[in-house]
């Protein structure tokens, strides 16, 4: 069950909305941060929420690629595969990830800490090769970067506790 | 050094704050407006100074602000599409980053022209920075007055809310984020009724693209023929962010006269060829645009020169290949991403871009045959008819190769490999 500040603070928003769906993606963003990812309970949630049918809702969840319909680790890390992170060595970084992690594509570690999606063009072609964690962009990277990065996380993750994931920035 | 008119305020290491902004004659253009101009005025003033969409399909911005009627209904809605999906393309993330206020006027000035009361962007997830800087930097125009009820005393009224998307790239299409901001599943919608007539929640809505936006200020302050003659070419019009990435020494957003040559683009201004390596290919507006080979190294780059030449300028996101990339593996790479990004809607769409994908997956890994060119491009062909402009730019790349490589095809068709990756 989603916590009442949580439920109270999204449908203050929706009430004073002039086109409640407008809020669809909002909404399953602020549910999924709560859950980690949107279980079938949080799409019921999210239809009573929004006043739409959770099918609707559906349509939504399996069509863009930042809402997870199935669990994913702490971090999710996108890796991109289009054309210039490609030619900067995307395949490379992709193996030594795969490697690093135990994990392929698409995979989530058994501890619940990285998960491996492949993900398009992400707008950061002038600091290729690129990829996002939580949303937050890292460029250039190189092997020896990706490892600190890896590192740097797994400290954290100790530290802090779930659910308190780093707010994006760049 | 050219003429920075979108980038006077940009700096290395922050933004520009709203005093810069109007330091540097922001506001002015709305301010006076509000006072001396009617509506009308502005659109005409848009239409005369020639400025083209920068989002990609180069239309002509006064010309569509003017298809809302003036006994159109209220609300009327503008929306600035800085969804940027297109691979190669990050220039309307650094606009936003160097000048959030020039988005912010240009939105204003977009608004009052069509008469609309709302503003919303419409901004990819991969944005979230830039989407925060902007909520902050609209929080600080409506204390100084420039947003919310009648504003700088006008009888004029004007909100701006930030739309986060959920992330994929035909949510840039204008159709299918209209069904995006209505908590629709994005699949793209076939005109009529265009969305200047019946938009959002029906109502009739103007969409530009951030670098559109930006422009419109400048060309209310300095006026149409001053921005006409900030290009190189005649045809041409306004200075354009080049945003140049691949194998360049410098890959990064240039803000140049429309017009200026490719080559002088990549040599001078994105530092020339990485290891001195050869210029081989371009794709010049992002990943929907057909290659510019070697032939065109000095083609002046606006949208009128690229269109005679048979090729289109895009968004101007000139993603640089050198002798040593694989143009297979490159288009291959390219079909991936549209194949994945597909809607689904419609039939030639979804079905033959993975058959296109598939045939160029068989010819880079050595399984091609000398009738898989003939397949390509009669499949190529069924692209046209599909629901979208997605398809048929999903073939640019394909239909490029073709032309302009034919010979890299036949090496791996005939060698049953990729010559490429020969003594790797
Ligand atoms: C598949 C597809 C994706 C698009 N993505 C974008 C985009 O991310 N940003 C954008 O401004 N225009 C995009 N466009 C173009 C828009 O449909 C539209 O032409 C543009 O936003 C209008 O603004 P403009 O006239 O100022 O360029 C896309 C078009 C297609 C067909
Ligand atoms: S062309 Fe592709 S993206 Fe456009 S409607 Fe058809 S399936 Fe969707
Ligand atoms: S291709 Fe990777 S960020 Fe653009």
């Amino acid at each position: 069950m989603l916590p009442t500040e949580i439920k109270e603070s999204l449908t203050r928003r929706i009430e004073t909305a002039s086109h409640p769906p407008e809020l669809a993606v909002d909404v399953m963003f602020a549910i999924q941060d709560h859950y980690g990812w949107l279980t079938d309970e949080a799409m019921e949630e999210a239809g009573a929420i929004l006043g739409m049918d959770p099918l609707k809702l559906e349509e939504l969840a399996t069509f863009y690629t930042f809402l997870y319909r199935e669990p994913v680790g702490k971090y999710v890390i996108h890796l991109c595969d289009s054309v210039i992170c490609w030619m900067d060595g995307y395949e490379s970084l992709r193996d030594h990830i795969a490697r690093k992690l135990g994990i392929g594509m698409g995979e989530t570690t058994p501890d619940g800490l990285f998960t491996l999606l492949p993900v398009c063009c992400i707008g950061y072609c002038d600091r290729s090769p690129a990829m996002l964690i939580n949303k937050k962009v890292y460029g250039f990277l190189t092997p020896e970067k990706i490892d600190a990065i890896f590192e740097k996380l797994r400290t954290e993750a100790q530290s802090t506790e779930r659910g308190t994931a780093e707010a994006p920035h760049e | 050094m050219y003429p920075q008119v979108l980038f006077q305020n940009r700096k290395p290491d922050r933004i520009a704050t709203l005093e810069e902004y109007r330091k540097s004659g922001g506001y002015e253009a709305i301010t006076e407006s509000l006072k001396n101009r009617s509506h009308k005025d502005i659109q005409e003033i848009l239409l005369e100074s020639d400025l083209l969409g920068r989002g990609g399909a180069a239309f002509p911005a006064g010309r569509k602000i003017m298809t809302v009627s003036d006994d159109a209904p209220y609300p009327r809605y503008v929306i600035c599409n800085a969804d940027e999906m297109e691979p190669g393309t990050f220039k309307d993330r650094v606009l936003i980053h160097a000048d959030p206020h020039m988005l912010i006027e240009g939105m204003l000035i977009a608004g009052y022209a069509a008469r609309a009361e709302k503003g919303i962007i419409f901004i990819r997830p991969e944005y979230e920075n830039a989407a925060r800087i902007l909520e902050r930097e609209i929080g600080l125009a409506e204390e100084a007055g420039f947003l919310g009820e009648n504003i700088l005393g006008s009888d004029y009224s004007f909100s701006i809310d930030v739309h986060r998307s959920g992330g994929r790239y035909i949510c840039g299409e204008v159709t299918a984020q209209l069904n995006a901001l209505e908590g629709k599943r994005p699949n793209p919608k076939q005109p009529p009724p265009y969305p200047t007539e019946k938009g959002l929640w029906g109502k009739p809505t103007v969409t530009q693209n951030v670098e559109t936006l930006c422009c419109m200020p400048h060309i209310l302050r300095n006026g149409a023929q001053w921005f006409k003659d900030l290009a190189l070419t005649e045809a041409g019009a306004g200075t354009k962010i080049y945003c140049v990435s691949g194998k360049v020494n410098r890959p990064g957003c240039y803000e140049l006269p429309m017009g200026v040559k490719l080559s002088e683009i990549i040599e001078e201004h994105a530092g020339g060829m990485k290891n001195g390596a050869e210029f081989k290919a371009c794709l010049p507006g992002g990943a929907s645009t057909r290659f510019l080979s070697r032939e065109h190294y000095h083609i002046p780059m606006d949208f009128n020169s690229l269109r005679e030449a048979g090729h289109r300028l895009g968004t101007a996101a000139i993603m640089v290949f050198d002798e040593d990339t694989c143009m297979v593996a490159a288009t291959l790479n390219l079909l991936e991403f549209f194949a994945r990004e597909s809607c689904g809607w419609c039939t030639p769409c979804r079905e033959g871009v993975p058959y296109l994908k598939d045939l160029m997956w068989r010819i880079e890994h050595g399984q091609g045959e000398e009738k898989f060119l003939s397949m390509l491009r009669k499949q190529s062909k069924y692209l046209w008819i599909s629901y979208c402009a997605f398809a048929p730019g999903a073939m640019s790349p394909v239909e490029g190769l073709l032309n302009d490589f034919e010979d890299e095809v036949m090496a791996h068709i005939r060698q049953k490999r990729c010559p490429f990756k020969g003594g790797e």
